[in-house]
């Protein structure tokens, strides 16, 4: 246990607490008293920066399940260190901010903080733990806890339905990403990332390689709304708005890309992790910001424009693949820009897109709404929230002097230096990378000029609005103030990142390309002179200034897109068939009908016998010494066999009754003529008693009707009947002459006298070499005899009437659905 | 001996089981019954029919037959006894309460 572990654990713990805050000091805000626990955490993890910079990696381990491989290791290296620092930075500014966006009074906050730590516990583990399996607990942990705050407001149809999609579509990719790491541990025999990174040799050309890979990514995509499954993001926007920014764009949806790079040094160098990882990234990039320009919900861009600057970093990732390919060499360092860019970025997102959805909030809180048809010229009411806005939006943008105009020219870097590879088919193919590239960065353009310009200029529309907007407090501003200023220090001054956060997090992602003690250098420029990046960026500008002033003249392209073709659709329609089917399945064969089941159950039994019998070919015909058999032997059997056979055809109960009385007693002769004297005795005693008992009862039960039964009812039940019989007799024909394990009655019929000085075998085996079986067999006895008195003489009360009323009502309905059948 | 044990086994579980599946109550007892006879009867028959004296030691003999499911078998009366006698009255009550005993009619609700 280490300061690490608590950590990970210190959300979880003081998450307990939280409820008892909201009970007993109602006066404060829960949230100012959980604001101290990422701004610790937040404290501690700068505080690792310095070591993780020198190459300092610290490794702990708790033991859990060392038998199966299951610690809970708590790693920190570069990557870990720069996830821990978004999660719990970020995490601190959302606190504070919801602190001003959530009323202390109105709304459930003390399940929002819990589910809220909760989230932050688990993002912690995910990048924080070295065990495979450990890291899926906290992955689906993330889920769950996103569900949870997608459905904070539950009393609405959306949010819940938003909650279920997210749910489905993540925990489907979780379980796939399980899948794939049990196929590692196959091909490594260890769920350890470094130990797996360590015996690469065995993975790469292994048969399970490309399926391992599949469910991996398969995670990772689903996790960060990759295309096809981003559909579930625009939905979680259901969720309150610091929840938005914090899980839905900052941290839990990147969690996809963490696996992506820490996974890199597994497998990338593969021609399918490059394309894959790419192009979907790719996809997804341009198919977010082509439909960011169509939404009128600005939460509803946020999300689109998140989807595609998730994608953006994706590709990112798969483009720096290729140079682990070349390996130690010096043209590999030209695709490492890429892994450098995905990086940087991924620190550039955070900030602006937080700053973005917390400006929302503002507009949302202060306005009402965030429909921009009914928005417009909030410039003169809120001045310093369009400041932010602009600043955020041009950052998005990729406009100087802010920093993703840094990471969007490195976006475009490493996109051309992909051209020039000459591995992976790229030659063929490796022209579309750049341009769509390029096309989706004149698409983020026009949705990042909707998002600003539409809500702050413009006409302003007073009478679409429900209150009257002003400035935000002080509160709700500081943490996009916070945000906003990172964009700037970060845009003018990047080296303050890359020496202690992105060079050790880019060690981690492609460790193979460094010699021992070696590191990454980066340093980021602002100006490379009239390079093709910058020609890029101009025409970005040029061609997103005219695509969003003649807006209205093409949107309406959009209209003419199927609109039932659509991924929604497909999920919609999907679930419903699902539930349908799943419930018609279950009706077909849940009757309710006691018969019914037993009628599975016999079958079951008759298939699984019937099959192992056949199948191990133990069906054999007797052939040892056969017992000789006496002429009143031979009656005796003929006698029981028919009087069984008499009982199903009995017309009254006396009859029947004593049938099976008589069966009872012939058995009785049976274990006298078998040499147990025991058993005929105690026989004796049960049948007497039973059929007293029978003949007792009997006064109270009603008569035999004649079955009233379909004959395909009774030839169901005489064919399972007689297949139970049939697979018996075999049974007890074939048990006869198989012996697999020497038996152990030697060992009682001659322990019985000089172990427990008894005579009498059976007896001795009952009370002393198994006396404790006879022990639970009382006890079973008593709870029956127990059981039996209550029924008799408990006599319930019915305080409820409803009730009464059903009881009641039931023979009735019976007889009606008697009646309904015999019509 | 065996071979006809064997046949008349098959019978007894055959009919057993018929009964089971029957619609009234007092008919699935009986068919309870028939299976437990079915069952002692295979177990007794599994481990061969009078290969020795009973299994008294004061008999002095050379071989005894085997003790092990005579000492099952013992058991599982006692149990079935309980079983029946519980069930019987479960049955009565039932009756008393709901008066049918049709399985058929003693089917849970449908929006259960």
């Amino acid at each position: 246990m280490s300061l690490l572990h608590f950590a990970i654990l210190a959300p979880f713990i003081y998450a307990i607490a939280v409820p008892f805050f909201r009970k007993y000091i109602r006066g404060v805000h829960t949230g100012w008293f959980v604001l101290p626990v990422p701004a610790l955490l937040f404290a501690y993890f700068i505080s690792r920066v310095p070591d993780v910079q020198g190459g300092h990696k610290e490794l702990s381990t708790v033991q859990w399940i060392p038998s199966m491989d299951l610690n809970f290791t708590a790693y920190l290296d570069g990557l870990g260190l720069m996830f821990a620092l978004l999660i719990t930075g970020i995490g601190a500014l959302v606190v504070l901010y919801s602190i001003y966006y959530l009323g202390k009074d109105k709304e459930a906050i003390h399940s929002f903080y819990v589910y809220l730590l909760m989230f932050m516990g688990a993002m912690l583990g995910v990048v924080l733990s070295d065990n495979l399996i450990v890291l899926y607990g906290f992955w689906e942990l993330t889920s769950l806890s996103s569900f949870l705050l997608i459905a904070f407001w539950n009393e609405r149809a959306k949010s819940r339905y938003g909650a279920q999609k997210s749910m489905l579509i993540t925990v489907f990719g979780g379980f796939a990403m399980l899948a794939g790491f049990v196929l590692l541990y196959i091909m490594t025999g260890t769920f350890s990332i470094r130990e797996i990174i360590g015996s690469l040799d065995v993975v790469t050309g292994h048969a399970l390689f490309l399926p391992a890979m599949l469910l991996v990514l398969l995670g990772a995509f689903t996790k960060s709304a990759q295309f096809p499954f981003h559909i579930w993001l625009p939905d979680a926007m259901e969720a309150p708005t610091p929840v938005s920014a914090y899980l839905h764009s900052a941290t839990m949806v990147k969690a996809g890309i963490y696996l992506v790079a820490r996974m890199t040094p597994v497998f990338a160098g593969a021609a399918e992790w490059f394309w894959l990882v790419t192009g979907v990234g790719l996809i997804t990039l341009i198919w977010g910001s082509f439909s960011a320009v169509k939404q009128t919900d600005l939460k509803a861009i946020l999300a689109f424009s998140t989807i595609s600057q998730l994608g953006l970093i994706m590709s990112l990732l798969g483009m720096g693949s290729a140079a682990v390919y070349y390996g130690l060499s010096d043209e590999s360092a030209l695709y490492t820009k890429a892994t450098l860019a995905a990086v940087f970025h991924l620190i550039n997102h955070a900030t602006f897109k937080g700053a973005l959805f917390m400006v929302v909030g503002i507009v949302d809180h202060e306005t009402g709404t965030r429909d921009i048809r009914r928005l417009g010229g909030l410039i003169n009411f809120m001045p310093i929230t369009f400041t932010f806005a602009l600043i955020g939006s041009f950052s998005m943008a990729g406009l100087p002097p802010f920093n993703g105009f840094l990471s969007k020219e490195m976006f475009f870097t490493a996109a051309l230096n992909v051209m020039h590879l000459e591995i992976f088919n790229v030659e063929t193919w490796g022209i579309l990378i750049p341009v769509t590239a390029w096309l989706a960065s004149v698409f983020t353009f026009v949705y990042s000029m909707i998002l600003v310009f539409k809500t702050f200029t413009g006409k302003y529309q007073p009478e679409k609005l429900d209150v009257k907007p002003h400035e935000a407090p002080l509160g709700l501003l500081l943490p996009p103030a916070v945000l906003i200023s990172l964009v700037i220090v970060f845009g003018l001054f990047p080296n303050i990142l890359s020496y202690r956060i992105i060079e050790p997090a880019m060690a981690s992602i492609l460790p193979s390309l460094l010699m021992p003690g070696d590191i990454f250098e980066v340093k980021i420029h602002f100006w490379h002179g009239w390079t093709d990046e910058i020609f890029m960026t101009i025409g970005v500008i040029a061609l997103g200034m005219l695509l969003y002033l003649l807006l209205d003249r093409w949107s309406g392209l959009y209209g003419k897109l199927p609109q039932k073709l659509t991924l929604n659709t497909f999920y919609d329609r999907g679930l419903f068939y699902l539930d349908r089917w799943a419930n018609r399945g279950t009706r077909s064969y849940m009757t309710g009908s006691v018969r019914d089941y037993l009628i599975y159950i016999f079958t079951f039994m008759i298939l699984i016998l019937g099959y192992v019998l056949f199948r191990t070919d133990s069906v054999r015909w007797y052939s040892g010494e056969l017992a000789e058999i006496s002429i009143y032997e031979f009656v005796l059997v003929l006698v029981m066999v028919a009087a069984a056979l008499a009982v199903p055809f009995a017309r009254s109960r006396v009859t029947a009754i004593i049938l099976v009385g008589a069966v009872g007693y012939i058995v009785t002769l049976f274990f006298v003529i078998l040499r147990a004297p025991d058993l005929a005795l105690t026989q004796m005693i049960v049948e007497t008693v039973s059929v007293a008992l029978f003949l007792l009862c009997f006064y109270h039960l009603p008569k035999l009707k004649k079955e009233m039964s379909h004959m395909r009812f009774k030839l169901g039940n005489f064919l399972v009947a007689a297949g139970v019989g049939a697979i018996m007799t075999l049974i007890a024909l074939s048990a006869n002459d198989t012996r697999l394990f020497t038996t152990i009655s030697d060992y009682f019929v001659e322990g019985s006298y000089e172990l427990s000085g008894g005579k009498n075998v059976v007896n001795v085996i009952l009370v002393d070499f198994r006396g404790f079986d006879t022990l639970l067999e009382i006890a079973v006895l008593g709870i029956a005899s127990l059981g039996i008195f209550a029924m008799i003489k408990l006599r319930l009360e019915r305080k409820n009437p409803a009730a009464a009323l059903t009881s009641s009502s039931k023979p009735d309905k019976g007889s009606k659905r008697r009646k309904g059948r015999s019509a | 001996m065996e071979i006809l044990m064997a046949f008349a086994i098959g019978i007894l579980f055959m009919v057993g089981t018929y009964l089971i599946l029957s619609r009234s109550l007092l008919r699935i007892i009986l068919g309870t019954s028939l299976l437990t006879h079915a069952v002692h009867l295979l177990l007794l028959t599994m481990s061969r029919l009078k290969t020795g004296a009973a299994p008294l030691l004061g008999e002095k003999a050379g071989t005894y037959v085997d003790p092990l499911p005579q000492a099952l078998i013992l058991t599982s009366i006692v149990i079935s006894f309980g079983v029946t006698s519980f069930f019987f009255v479960l049955a009565y009550r039932a009756y008393q309460e709901l008066g049918t005993d049709d399985m058929e009619q003693l089917r849970g609700r449908d929006d259960e």
